[in-house]
């Protein structure tokens, strides 16, 4: 294609988006509710699974040491447990990372580092933190170290105490998994049908936008305009309605997550959504963008189609 | 140049919009399609752009049966035949300027051809201070001139003028018609469709005669006689 002909189909798509501004607007604010819906479907989804993940998490065994536990000997023992096809991971946190922990977690709180500068010691002990691959298998893994430590013949038991949540706990969490995963199933059949009817309103609205020129269109096939040169600058102009539709879901979205991100944080154990947005900008920029102007050009390439047939 | 071979075009809903029409038209001569309306100019006119399909005959444009042309072929044949319509087909969020250079824009004309000759067709239709206006800017008479100069600015073979003054007053109908004159006497064919009897009296020119799908009349040199 030569490139005078590129320049003039970007003129016309522009032209036509800012002169047609009453019907761009519309355009826009209709593209506007689909993506964000589009945007609001990931933050769900990574807001449900992190939950549960974190949910997972919490229900870990802790294996704890006598403070004078020599570190080979835990470790040993970390090796033991990696080596056992129920566990997923060992963790270990020495004794000085326990109390770095403890440090940044009440840095507010000088009353308790007060008290424990006032010990001398660093009265914490060094723990393996162990997770599943399921959680029914804790049981299991927390029996398999108590027997580890007994069999150390001839030394003295280092395990001062194992805790992990207890049979309720489990059977909780173990609904709880089942009903975000129904949820799951039914959400996302729920939100490929809010998407599928976004999509659609979107697309009627451009087909509508361009019914608005379909006497144009006949015009421009009249004085002898080939198919491409008129169909492209509506593309244009719907990738241009996508584009900006875009850039407004994207801004919303930074004040909506901040004012959210605490609640969300607080109440669904652990993700902020909005230091999930900043973390991820790149990648829900190119989301939302490319979801716009996809959108765009396929809704007005086959909205125009129809009116190409002269 | 245009030949017309027993062309009859019957509507789904049964109506005989043309019931074997035979005629042909020569280079640069100025015929002139008169009937009552209903009588079947329009979808003559249609014909010859391929906007519509002949239930049964065929239309020869130089040769070529427009309605074997496949349809992303068939921009080239009506860049060589200008249009201009009864009620004007301008492109509303284009400017006089614009709607005429669109025409060459389609035809893939460069830049500088653009810049050298839409100043000049709007000169010939005297339309020079209103080259920045959008078409509801501009009078029906204004409007109709635009349309023209789109027309006439790829300087087609053919233009194909269908109830061009239908909407005009007597002033703007008269401008329109002398400047279909001075188009032809410039060598480009025009095929005009109307009911109006004092232009079709005043051209002296070929007269066709429609009624009902029929072509009734057909003089060298007619008046309105209906």
């Amino acid at each position: 294609m030569k490139l005078v002909t590129l320049k003039r189909i970007f003129r016309a798509g522009l032209m036509s988006f800012w002169r047609g501004a009453f019907v761009s607007v519309a355009s826009i604010l209709v593209m506007t509710v689909t993506l964000f819906t589009v945007g609001v479907t990931v933050f769900a989804g990574v807001i449900l699974g992190s939950g549960l993940q974190e949910l997972r998490n919490k229900a870990d065994v802790s294996v704890y040491f006598l403070t004078d536990a020599p570190e080979e000997r835990i470790l040993e023992i970390q090796d033991l447990l990696e080596a056992r096809p129920e566990v997923l991971s060992v963790d270990y946190v020495s004794r000085e990372e326990a109390l770095a922990q403890f440090r940044e977690r009440y840095k507010d709180d000088q009353l308790t580092l007060q008290a424990l500068d006032e010990l001398g010691e660093n009265p914490l002990q060094a723990s393996l933190q162990v997770q599943a691959q399921d959680i029914s298998q804790y049981e299991a893994i927390a029996e398999f170290a108590r027997g580890q430590d007994a069999l150390e013949g001839g030394e003295a038991p280092i395990i001062d105490k194992i805790s992990f949540y207890d049979e309720n706990y489990r059977t909780a969490l173990a609904r709880l998994q089942g009903i975000i995963d129904s949820a799951g199933q039914l959400g996302f059949f729920v939100i490929l049908v809010l998407i599928g009817t976004t999509i659609a309103i979107s697309f009627n609205t451009l087909r509508l936008a361009i019914y608005t020129s379909r006497d144009e269109i006949h015009v421009m096939r009249l004085v002898g305009a080939g198919s491409f040169y008129i169909r492209a600058p509506f593309m244009i102009e719907g990738m241009l309605y996508g584009l900006t539709a875009g850039v407004i879901t994207l801004l919303l979205f930074y004040p909506l997550t901040y004012w959210l991100g605490g609640a969300t944080a607080d109440f669904f154990g652990g993700v902020n959504v909005f230091h999930y947005y900043l973390r991820n900008f790149v990648w829900f920029v190119c989301l939302i963008l490319g979801t716009g102007v996809a959108l765009g050009a396929v809704s007005s390439f086959l909205a125009v189609r129809r009116y190409l047939k002269i | 140049m245009i030949y017309y071979d027993r062309v009859t075009k019957v509507y789904a809903d049964n109506s005989v919009a043309l019931e074997d029409v035979s005629f042909s038209v020569e280079p640069g001569e100025f015929i002139s399609v008169v009937g009552h309306s209903g009588a079947g100019k329009t979808t003559l006119v249609k014909m010859l752009l391929a906007e519509e399909r002949p239930t049964d005959g065929s239309v020869f444009f130089e040769s070529i049966n427009v309605h074997e042309v496949p349809l992303h072929r068939i921009n080239d044949l009506r860049r060589k035949i200008g249009t201009v319509f009864q009620d004007f087909r301008l492109l509303p969020h284009r400017t006089a300027y614009e709607n005429i250079a669109f025409a060459m824009e389609a035809a893939g004309r460069s830049e500088e051809e653009i810049r050298s000759d839409v100043p000049h067709v709007l000169e010939l239709v005297d339309l020079m201070d209103k080259a920045n206006n959008f078409p509801d800017e501009l009078s029906g008479g204004e409007q109709q001139r635009v349309a023209i100069a789109r027309a006439i600015v790829n300087q087609p073979d053919v233009i194909v003028a269908d109830e061009p003054t239908g909407n005009l007053d007597p002033v703007n109908t008269f401008e329109v018609v002398q400047i279909l004159k001075k188009i032809n006497d410039l060598g480009t064919t025009i095929i005009l469709t109307t009911h109006n009897k004092g232009v079709i009296d005043s051209l002296k020119k070929r007269v066709i005669t429609m009624d009902r799908g029929k072509i009734i009349r057909d003089d060298r040199e007619g008046k309105y006689i209906l």
